[in-house]
């Protein structure tokens, strides 16, 4: 018998206007899971991330989060939507890196990475400036802590913004294409760091990338989304070797001849 | 106390005389102000320093003084130098000197908003220089910042009662006089109040609707 | 007319008056910045009932002018059995007035700091009044600092009008000696040289604060 999931999405749909970005979603992800999310630009990638970040209400369908409803809360025995309360306790277990780094431009580098377990898991300020001095040198920016953003290049930016996250010790953290704003020359830097996120730590992590070989390299399950659907969902060498669907082939062709 | 709608209601007649008056004060102050805002801003950007400097300074000190004083200025001191003004006719020169200042920062900001290529292809036509101001640069610089005129426009028409210092007859000073005569400030200042305040709300809205007609965002002052 | 010039005995009233102008100015500027945060961030709220008041007094403020508040304060709420005296409506009308302009400005300003800001720290689970005081205020703050210099002289220029509700500030004073020494030029030059150089006090003092507050994190010309 499997371990539960620890994201459990069932029925999941969410709609702009008129336009359905998420259909009918079904997924489970198991803890430690490296869940590759690829798919064309459009496909409702960032906006599925963003629903499991609480960023966005989805119009139907559930997520639960080990076992617990993101949306609903239990009282007296019936459903009620979460208050404030319910929402935050569930979504401290989940963390996110955006696209564009989304860093306070008003706070060092260090203190970008301690507001929060200061002021949200109630570290003192000093168990919080050596946990993101750690943190900091684990990206390699142990000289930066007290360069504000504007000082720090992008791929130094988007280091910081990992570390920001990791602090927070989420179970399941969300990396939304965090390559894709950089320059060419300083994508190297961040992908390592993912990297060694990937080997080290027993976190989930479910990573949106548009970089196919580097989602062949991390994860152990890729899912394929297309118009707000998962089309295929399978492990790496399978779906990039012998994809079964026909938009999957597609995809890939496109995507090595741009590549 | 009560509103004593009788009182209101009588008031209401002589009110809407002075409202006349300070919606004249308002329009010839605004008409002098559109003109010398341009006078400025063009003597600003001057190449003869002993021209731009001092409409520099002019406008900064205009803009960072009272117009209270700048009224009391202009009706005390004036007349000294042998220039005799009616109030309403001081009124006029003083908000439209006053807001000179302010709509002259407007041009200045919609004629930076001019591309370079435009002076340039200008250069290239061979126009001179009053061609290319007349032609060129202000149809493009005006229209973006008509809101912007618009929000002065408003302002403007609510710094007017400042006049009933000098004892111009508009709405404020009504009201005042009307006030003594009855011993009741309640109903014509409430009254004054109300028609500032409907009548600068549909103002903003015209300049709302100006805005989206020209595509525009303005600050309003 | 002979050239003007400036007489020493004009001085010491105008320097009493100049007291009564910069109290007024500092109360009001109190009463403003209160005014303006309140109103700004009640009209962004999510409660009607918290928005709806918010909106009113700042569409009220903004829509009839200085003077008539002031009037309307001094002579029509004492009908009502309130009477505040004075000074102390002069610094509240006042104080409120610019208020009511601050408040578009704080909440222009809480608009501008982009959505991403706030993305974020909804990521790191900072509660709704986190969010605001921790991330977007203080970079709001920094964008206010230019459009509130300017509400700021426009207050100054507004405390003028309470010498006609018997405050016997500098202007008031000013129109004293001119009654007593018919020096007219002289007395109102000297006035405007003296609000002038309060302003340029305001301006001076306005852009030390924004660069003490912002040099060491905006970049030069304003973030991207
Ligand atoms: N806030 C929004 N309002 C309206 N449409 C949106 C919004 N966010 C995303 N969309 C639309 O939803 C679709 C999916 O977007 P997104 O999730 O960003 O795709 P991806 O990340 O896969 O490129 C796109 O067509 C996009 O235009
Ligand atoms: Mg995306």
């Amino acid at each position: 018998m499997n371990p539960p999931p620890i994201v459990r999405i069932r029925g999941l749909s969410k709609r702009y206007g008129d336009v359905s970005v998420i259909e009918d979603l079904d997924l489970d992800i198991a803890a430690g899971e490296h869940l590759a999310v690829i798919g064309p630009s459009g496909s409702g990638k960032t906006t599925f991330l963003r629903v499991l970040m609480t960023l966005e209400r989805p119009d139907s369908g559930t997520i639960e989060i080990e076992g617990e409803d993101l949306w609903l809360m239990k009282r007296n025995g019936a459903l009620i939507p979460a208050n404030p309360a319910h929402l935050r306790r569930v979504r401290a277990k989940v963390g996110m890196v955006f696209q564009h780094f989304n860093l306070f431009p008003h706070m060092t580098a260090l203190r970008n990475v301690t507001e929060a377990p200061i002021h949200v898991l109630g570290l003192s300020r000093a168990q919080a400036a050596q946990r993101g001095v750690e943190l900091l040198a684990k990206v390699g920016l142990e000289d930066k802590l007290d360069s504000y953003p504007h000082q720090l290049s992008g791929g130094q930016k988007q280091r910081v913004a990992i570390a920001r996250a990791l602090a927070m010790q989420p179970k399941v953290m969300l990396f939304d294409e965090v390559t894709s704003a950089l320059d060419p020359e300083l994508v190297g830097e961040v992908l390592g760091v993912l990297r060694q996120i990937a080997r080290e730590t027993e976190m989930t992590m479910i990573v949106v990338t548009h970089l196919m070989e580097f989602a062949r390299e991390i994860a152990n399950r890729v899912i394929f989304f297309d118009r707000g659907r998962v089309r295929e969902d399978a492990p790496p060498d399978e779906i990039f070797t012998n994809p079964s669907h026909p938009r999957t082939r597609e995809f890939l062709r496109a995507v090595q001849l741009t590549a | 106390m009560r509103i004593d709608w009788g009182a209101a209601w009588s008031a209401l007649p002589v009110l809407l005389q002075g409202l006349l008056v300070t919606l004249q004060v308002t329009l010839l102050g605004m008409s002098l102000a559109l003109l010398l805002g341009l006078v400025w801003t063009l003597s600003r950007r001057s190449p003869r320093r002993w021209i731009s400097y001092p409409a520099a300074g002019f406008v900064e000190a205009i803009r960072s003084t009272p117009l209270l004083v700048q009224v009391y200025f202009l009706f005390y001191v004036l007349p000294s130098y042998g220039i005799r003004l009616s109030p309403l006719a001081t009124g006029v020169v003083a908000v439209g000197l006053h807001y000179s200042a302010y709509t002259s920062e407007v041009y200045r900001a919609g004629i930076e908003g001019v591309p370079r290529g435009q002076w340039e292809a200008a250069i290239a036509l061979n126009l001179r220089p009053l061609q290319t101001w007349m032609s060129i640069i202000l149809p493009q610089a005006i229209p973006p910042v008509i809101p912007a005129l618009g929000n002065y426009f408003i302002a403007m028409f609510k710094d007017t009662p400042i006049l009933s210092a000098i004892a111009v007859l508009e709405v404020m000073q009504t009201a005042k006089i009307l006030g003594s005569e009855t011993f009741r400030y309640l109903e014509p200042f409430t009254l004054v109040g109300l028609l500032f305040l409907g009548l600068s709300l549909v103002a903003a809205a015209l300049v709302r609707w100006a805005e989206r007609k020209l595509g525009v965002r303005s600050a309003s002052p | 007319m002979s050239g003007v010039t400036i007489d020493l005995e004009l001085l010491p009233p105008l320097f009493k008056g100049l007291t009564v102008t910069i109290q007024i100015f500092s109360g009001a500027a109190g009463v403003a910045v209160v005014a303006a945060l309140g109103g700004g961030l009640g009209r962004l709220s999510g409660r009607c009932w918290i928005r709806a008041p918010a909106t009113c007094y700042i569409e009220v403020f903004r829509g009839t002018s200085a003077l008539v508040q002031l009037y309307w304060v001094f002579y029509v709420l004492p009908f009502f059995g309130i009477e505040i005296g004075a000074m102390a409506a002069g610094i509240l009308v006042l104080g409120l007035n610019a208020g009511s302009y601050g408040a578009e400005i704080v909440r222009g300003s809480i608009l501008a700091v982009p959505r991403g800001q706030i993305e974020a720290a909804i990521a790191l689970n900072l509660t709704p009044f986190q969010r605001m005081w921790r991330i977007v205020l203080p970079q709001a703050a920094a964008a206010m600092i230019p459009p509130a210099t300017n509400t700021l002289i426009e207050l100054l220029k507004n405390t003028s009008l309470v010498s006609l509700i018997t405050i016997a500030d500098l202007t008031f004073q000013g129109q004293i000696i001119r009654a007593s020494t018919l020096k007219s030029a002289e007395v109102f030059l000297l006035l405007l040289a003296l609000y002038l150089a309060l302003s340029m006090v305001i301006r001076t003092f306005m852009r030390r604060i924004e660069k003490r507050y912002s040099l060491s994190w905006r970049p030069v010309g304003g973030l991207t």
